[in-house]
């Protein structure tokens, strides 16, 4: 039996405290009043209107979106791709190269990959900007895709696909038809994940940016060296709200669409 | 020639994603590696090449030079980093895993309808930007932050605390990012347990501590590894959270190579930290790779 204890409750309580207090609190004072971000000077949206006017972070913004829209679309190709090869190809040449390349960039620290990377385009040449920062970033979220896309895979009646190869259909077919509607969701799921890992990313664009594409946590993390402004609040709140409404209206639409694809 | 398309498919299917990976992931690591055991060069790239023609290999092998690597160890600054970022990455990790734990813990035992609410709760920080999350802190933690102004108003503390450039801000920090990478292997271990073993233990005269100790904890060892493994690896290379609420006397070897590669231009030397801290996480990396092909 599973008992939900007073203990079980107060941890839960406190722990979620944790994860979100720190967000709320930023999310507030983007509403403060006063310059001064640890002093409530009353609501006001003010930060909001300056930052609109602000033409450097919205070239960032739009920057960060680019890159975040191609690099999440493209990785979520090669990411699936890789998840079938995992999956369905059995033994080949290299196989556990593979698998190791597709699982190490998961658990890589962010300074190796960025120089790694940087040091590569230098090599060939490569001019840096957009190109750089996006080929970085399908590189190290076409892993996670992968991951998130095998899972799906794994857990899948493969009879169905059989059965549609038994009825003649061709392979590229079966797997439009049949297996990409089946694992829809993991790649829906991947591609967020995907391109919320390119909004978020300041060690690896760091390092692979050039002149004109500097991304917009870059701009944070160089205004916040300089110390807390509610401006920088601001463009938090817009992020994070971006983010949350992203992720809830896909999780809603998935208990929507769940129940209705059930026998 | 059906058979000869399903080959077809099947092959670009693999190719695609493994020459990408080969050019943008395994041949940038030979290039740090080959950098790294190159001369430093006040030049644009700064370095000199090591073995540019394949013709010539053995003199030119003859020329490697192993000056970055000895230059790390007789600096005592990288050996410092390096032992502080693992003992920073070490001390987190025990306390994300304390934390963590009676959470995932916790949310294993709520009622069925409420697990995935919950589930969905840890996940979502997750998914909100780690810059941003490490932001809000600072605000929390300087001298005249609201953890500050909280404490003087509860009447514990009359000075404030200087929390913000000390490690304890690096701790606070690495918890407060990893602690969902944390709790989400644990909650899928003890979510799966079955809770008629537990219920055999105390119907067997044992205590729930006990119970808690010799069932709970050895059948959740996999989801504390794994748990434990995602927030450590990173920690250990961790370069925003040192950069951001650290102090300048806060010592991780990401920042190092950080200030190596932006401040001091020295590719050579930041290629050798960042080979030498990638022989440091090998071993938990390999592991890490192990338990998630046995999951897959």
């Amino acid at each position: 039996m599973r008992r939900f204890t007073a203990f079980n409750l107060t941890t839960l309580t406190l722990g979620m405290a944790f994860l979100y207090l720190p967000i709320l609190i930023l999310i507030l004072y983007s509403f403060n009043a006063s310059r001064i971000v640890t002093v409530w000077g009353g609501f006001s949206t003010r930060w909001y209107v300056q930052l609109m006017q602000n033409e450097s972070i919205l070239d960032a913004a739009w920057v960060t979106l680019r890159v975040g829209l191609l690099s999440a679309t493209i990785a979520t190709v090669l990411g699936t791709l890789a998840a079938i090869a995992l999956v369905r190809s059995g033994r080949f040449f290299g196989r556990t190269l593979f698998s190791g390349m597709v699982y190490a960039p998961l658990v890589m620290p962010e300074v190796i990959t960025g120089l790694s990377l940087l040091l590569l385009f230098v090599a060939i040449n490569f001019d840096r900007g957009f190109w750089t920062v996006t080929i970085a970033h399908i590189t190290f979220a076409m892993c996670f895709v992968a991951v998130v896309v095998q899972s799906r895979l794994m857990s899948f009646d493969r009879s169905l696909e059989e059965a549609a190869l038994d009825l003649g259909a061709t392979p590229a077919k079966t797997f439009f038809a049949v297996t990409l509607p089946l694992i829809f969701p993991a790649v829906a799921a991947g591609w967020m994940l995907a391109f919320s890992l390119s909004l978020d990313d300041l060690v690896i664009a760091s390092f692979t940016t050039g002149p004109g594409a500097t991304t917009l946590p870059m701009k944070i993390y160089s205004q916040v060296r300089r110390g807390v402004t509610p401006e920088i609040n601001a463009v938090c709140t817009i992020l994070v709200a971006f983010v949350a409404t992203g992720v809830l209206a896909a999780s809603v639409i998935g208990k929507v669409r769940a129940p209705a694809k059930a026998p | 020639m059906a058979g000869l398309r399903l080959f077809f498919g099947r092959w670009i299917v693999t190719i695609v994603p493994y020459v990408w990976l080969l050019v943008f992931f395994l041949a940038p690591f030979l290039i740090v590696l080959k950098i790294s055991f190159s001369a430093t060069a006040i030049a644009m790239p700064p370095y000199v090449p090591v073995f540019d023609q394949l013709a010539g290999f053995w003199e030119k092998a003859k020329e490697l030079s192993f000056d970055n690597y000895l230059w790390l160890t007789q600096d005592a600054l990288y050996i410092k980093a390096y032992l502080s970022s693992l003992k920073i990455a070490v001390i987190s990790t025990l306390i994300t895993l304390l934390l963590g734990y009676p959470m995932a813990l916790a949310m294993a035992r709520a009622p069925d309808r409420l697990r995935p609410i919950l589930l969905m709760a840890v996940i979502l920080p997750f998914w909100t930007s780690f810059l941003i999350r490490v932001y809000a802190w600072i605000g929390i933690l300087k001298p005249e932050g609201l953890l500050n102004q909280a404490l003087m108003a509860t009447g514990l503390i009359t000075e404030p605390l200087q929390i913000i450039n000390t490690d304890w801000a690096v701790y606070i920090g690495i918890v407060y990012s990893y602690l969902p990478f944390m709790v989400l292997p644990l909650y899928a271990t003890l979510e799966k347990m079955d809770y008629r073993l537990i219920e055999a233990a105390t119907d067997l005269g044992a205590t729930p501590l006990k119970a808690f100790w010799q069932i709970t904890i050895p059948l959740s060892l996999p989801g504390i590894l794994a748990g434990s493994l995602l927030v450590f690896i990173p920690a250990v290379g961790e370069f925003v959270i040192p950069d951001l609420l650290g102090g300048s006397d806060t010592l991780m070897i990401g920042r190092t190579l950080w200030v190596e590669f932006f401040y001091n231009r020295d590719w050579p030397v930041a290629s050798a930290v960042a080979i030498i801290l990638l022989l440091l996480l090998v071993v938990p990396i390999v592991i890490f790779q192990k338990m998630q092909e046995r999951s897959a």
